[in-house]
């Protein structure tokens, strides 16, 4: 299906501002899109045009709604305006505010600062904090910060505070959640429809509910705490077509790191992603959540995925609060429109040191590396250990490295012990991970993911080889600049631990 | 020496939906002392009348402004950036900017504040011969860092933008940025960050002597004797006009005055 070129007149109400054109030198973003067509066909990804739709202007007598994006209609409802267009900037209501315990004391601190020692929080049900980062450590300043979190909690009467005092019994803490991302979702605080801010980029994968979700920083975080809004623009829609039936060795996390390898580090900032397609569709909400993500590691503003009957199941046990999800119109307008057919991806890896450096398992297995890690928000929720486990069972054999497992969150760890996985014959996941000589899953948290204090579980304090689930991968991510890792999928990971070199899991599952 | 003073004064929370309660606002962490004395033209002649006493004077109350998210507004038509420049490539992003382990350091206290600015781009690769701060300093001797593409790329943490303001940079020039490192970079109003026309990361080497005249959307390399433009800031120019996000808040009436 091709689509003709467009004149730029229509694309260029959102180009309006420079910041979310990564080049500038190139005529309009329909032209890149049209080449990258002509040029990969035979890789079996088109990517192409959506037909640019004139905007239509209200008539002077009355409203004509032009279509607008699912952001869009989020940030409209938000902002408690009937229409809006990308490039605005508007104050929206916040419906969720988190933070955790590394920008937890900073925010507390501008909101002191702002709005005076004695202010009161805009809505004590609407913060949520979540100690996550570095908890299971020594380093003082680091335990300092979770108490800074719980003085405050204390003196505001926050409603969802998940709290942590003994560390060296993560069980011993009943209020204790683990990785904030997946605490919100398990928790119930995704909504279709709402807004949910965080001091943290991976705030991003609540987009996966149908809702607009973006990282902030301390000071937007301290203005939020006192107020409720935030100044927020509009972002034009990247939309995302994926079809096909997902191949029983691909997973969301090789979708995304084909979409970042792609559009590149820098091809999504300042834009949405949307996420649509009978692939994006047959996805579960943990594997929705890995697709959105890393939308920030393309530099997305947020990415989101259509709410339906997946999401509503999910949500029947965790929320009682209504909710009103939206979905793009028909004739809505979006900057670009890239489509994949699944059936004919394979599995990938981002080798070092970039999200964007995207290269075929298959391609890279003559890399021979030292470790293997599956955690965080982006691999280390239930359904990512299942996935290992599934290519531990296929394969029946040891790892050959280190392999280190980090539940996200308590939830996540009690399920390694209690689900039994498909096709073992009812044993745990934590059973054929102890029979495949990994590493006992560690206490929930983030972990070594971003390196963390020197004695971080997990950290990488010498120079290594790491194929590892998480989401980024510059230098000195995991703790040594001069690391070297490998972002891949559970599958990949779990293949490659085997092996002992960077592996396609179609080795042990076909 | 002009000082920027914060108005102690009570004012009500009238925006909360508790019970409106009068405060007293402190002084914000952003003492006049922090960044006036290090304004001053390095290790460099100054540059023409620029810099006699009197615009001295007045160029440093205005750099004190940017640098203070507050109430005071603040005029792009004069300030000027003048210092030595420290140029990165491409794709710089949080980790390199302040590695995770110093995030345990929380800004909004002052003297972990200072620390983090001794820690700012630590993180660069060993291929950067040049440190951004020597081993036994705390503070830089580069005001103004040139970069690449996507500047600031991967976290949200505000440690980032604060590191670099910490260790006394001023500005950023880059050819673009990641959207969370800009966004705080105004919020905080730690560092300006502008944005080139073309690659002058490519142009410019460390220690190269630099004069950025916002009014006039350029930069001067007078090492080179090359003269760039730089694209006009946007949609954040309100709010750095303004002084920060509260302060533009403030200013809209989005949020009540800090009254006197």
């Amino acid at each position: 299906m091709a689509s003709s070129l467009v004149s730029p007149s229509p694309a260029s109400s959102f180009i309006r501002n420079k910041k979310y054109l990564g080049f500038s030198a190139f005529p309009s973003t329909s032209q890149i899109s049209i080449q990258k067509c002509k040029k990969q066909v035979s890789k079996k990804i088109v990517s192409l045009m959506a037909p640019q739709q004139s905007e239509r202007k209200p008539a002077t007598t009355g409203s004509v709604k032009t279509g607008m994006t699912m952001t869009e209609k989020i940030f409209a409802r938000a902002s408690e305006k009937p229409q809006l267009s990308p490039g605005d900037n508007v104050w929206v209501n916040v419906d969720v505010l988190m933070t955790h315990d590394v920008c937890g004391p900073g925010s507390i601190g501008i909101f002191k600062k702002e709005f005076g020692e004695i202010a009161k929080v805009w809505d004590r049900e609407k913060v949520v904090i979540i100690p996550d980062h570095y908890i299971f450590t020594s380093d003082e300043r680091a335990n300092r910060n979770v108490d800074i979190l719980r003085d405050f909690c204390m003196e505001q009467n926050i409603k969802y505070f998940y709290d942590i005092k003994d560390l060296g019994n993560f069980k011993a803490n009943p209020d204790y959640k683990g990785v904030c991302h997946i605490a919100l979702a398990q928790e119930g605080h995704c909504r279709p429809g709402e807004v949910l801010l965080g001091t943290d980029s991976h705030t991003c994968t609540a987009g996966a509910f149908g809702q607009f979700a973006t990282g902030i920083g301390n000071t937007d975080a301290g203005f939020v705490l006192g107020t409720g809004k935030l100044l927020l623009k509009v972002p034009p829609t990247l939309r995302f077509v994926m079809d096909g039936e997902m191949p029983p060795y691909l997973l969301a996390k090789d979708l995304i790191l084909q979409i970042i390898g792609e559009i590149s580090v820098a091809g999504a900032t300042y834009k949405s992603m949307e996420f649509v397609g009978t692939t994006v569709e047959s996805l579960n909400m943990e594997e929705r959540m890995t697709l959105c993500n890393m939308v920030v590691e393309a530099g997305g503003k947020n990415g989101v995925v259509p709410a339906d009957s997946t999401t509503f199941k999910y949500l029947e046990d965790k929320t009682s609060l209504p909710y009103e999800p939206v979905y793009s119109d028909a004739h809505a307008s979006f900057l670009s429109e890239y489509r994949f057919d699944i059936s004919k991806l394979e599995p990938l890896v981002a080798k070092p040191h970039s999200p964007d450096n995207r290269a075929l398992a298959r391609e890279c297995e003559d890399v021979k590396i030292d470790r293997v890690y599956i955690g965080s928000c982006t691999g280390g929720k239930t359904e990512d250990f299942l996935a290992a486990a599934k290519v531990f069972v296929a394969s029946g054999k040891k790892v050959k490295v280190p392999t280190f497992l980090v539940p996200a969150t308590q939830k996540v760890w009690l399920d390694l012990y209690t689900l039994p996985v498909p096709g073992s014959g009812g044993k745990t996941c934590s059973q054929i991970f102890e029979e495949a000589g990994c590493d006992t899953p560690a206490s929930p948290s983030c972990g070594a993911c971003l390196g963390g204090p020197k004695d971080t579980y997990a950290r990488m304090n010498e120079p290594k080889v790491c194929v590892s689930t998480t989401n980024r991968n510059f230098p000195g991510r995991m703790g040594h600049k001069e690391g070297q890792i490998y972002l891949a999928s559970p599958y990949t990971s779990a293949a490659s631990a085997l092996t002992g070199y960077v592996t396609d899991p179609r080795e042990f599952l076909q | 020496m002009m000082v920027a003073s914060l108005s102690h004064a009570s004012y009500s929370a009238t925006f909360t939906s508790s019970p409106s309660k009068t405060i007293v606002s402190r002084p914000s962490r952003f003492s006049p002392s922090f960044k006036v004395s290090t304004f001053l033209p390095l290790t460099v002649k100054p540059l023409n009348s620029t810099f006699t006493p009197h615009a001295q004077r007045a160029i440093t109350a205005i750099a004190h402004a940017t640098s203070t998210p507050s109430s005071i507004p603040s005029d792009t038509s004069t300030k000027t950036f003048h210092g030595l420049c420290y140029v990165v490539g491409d794709n710089i992003d949080t980790d390199q900017i302040i590695p995770a382990e110093y995030l345990t350091l929380v800004p909004s206290n002052p003297a972990e504040y200072e620390k983090l600015g001794s820690y700012a781009l630590i993180g660069l690769p060993s291929s950067y011969a040049t440190r951004f701060i020597e081993p036994n300093e705390t503070k830089t001797k580069y005001s103004i860092v040139i970069g690449g593409a996507n500047f600031g790329c991967g976290s949200s943490r505000e440690h980032a933008p604060v590191a670099l303001g910490a260790a006394r940079a001023k500005a950023v020039v880059a050819e673009s940025y990641a959207r969370i490192f800009f966004r705080n970079s105004v919020a905080t109003g730690e560092v300006y960050p502008l944005e080139s026309e073309v690659r002058i990361c490519e142009e410019c080497r460390t220690g190269d002597v630099v004069t950025i005249e916002l009014g006039e959307s350029r930069l001067i390399n007078h090492t080179t004797g090359k003269e760039y433009k730089l694209k006009p800031i946007g949609d954040a120019g309100p709010v750095i006009e303004a002084g920060g996000i509260f302060a533009y808040a403030r200013k809209t009436g989005m949020i009540p005055s800090q009254s006197k």
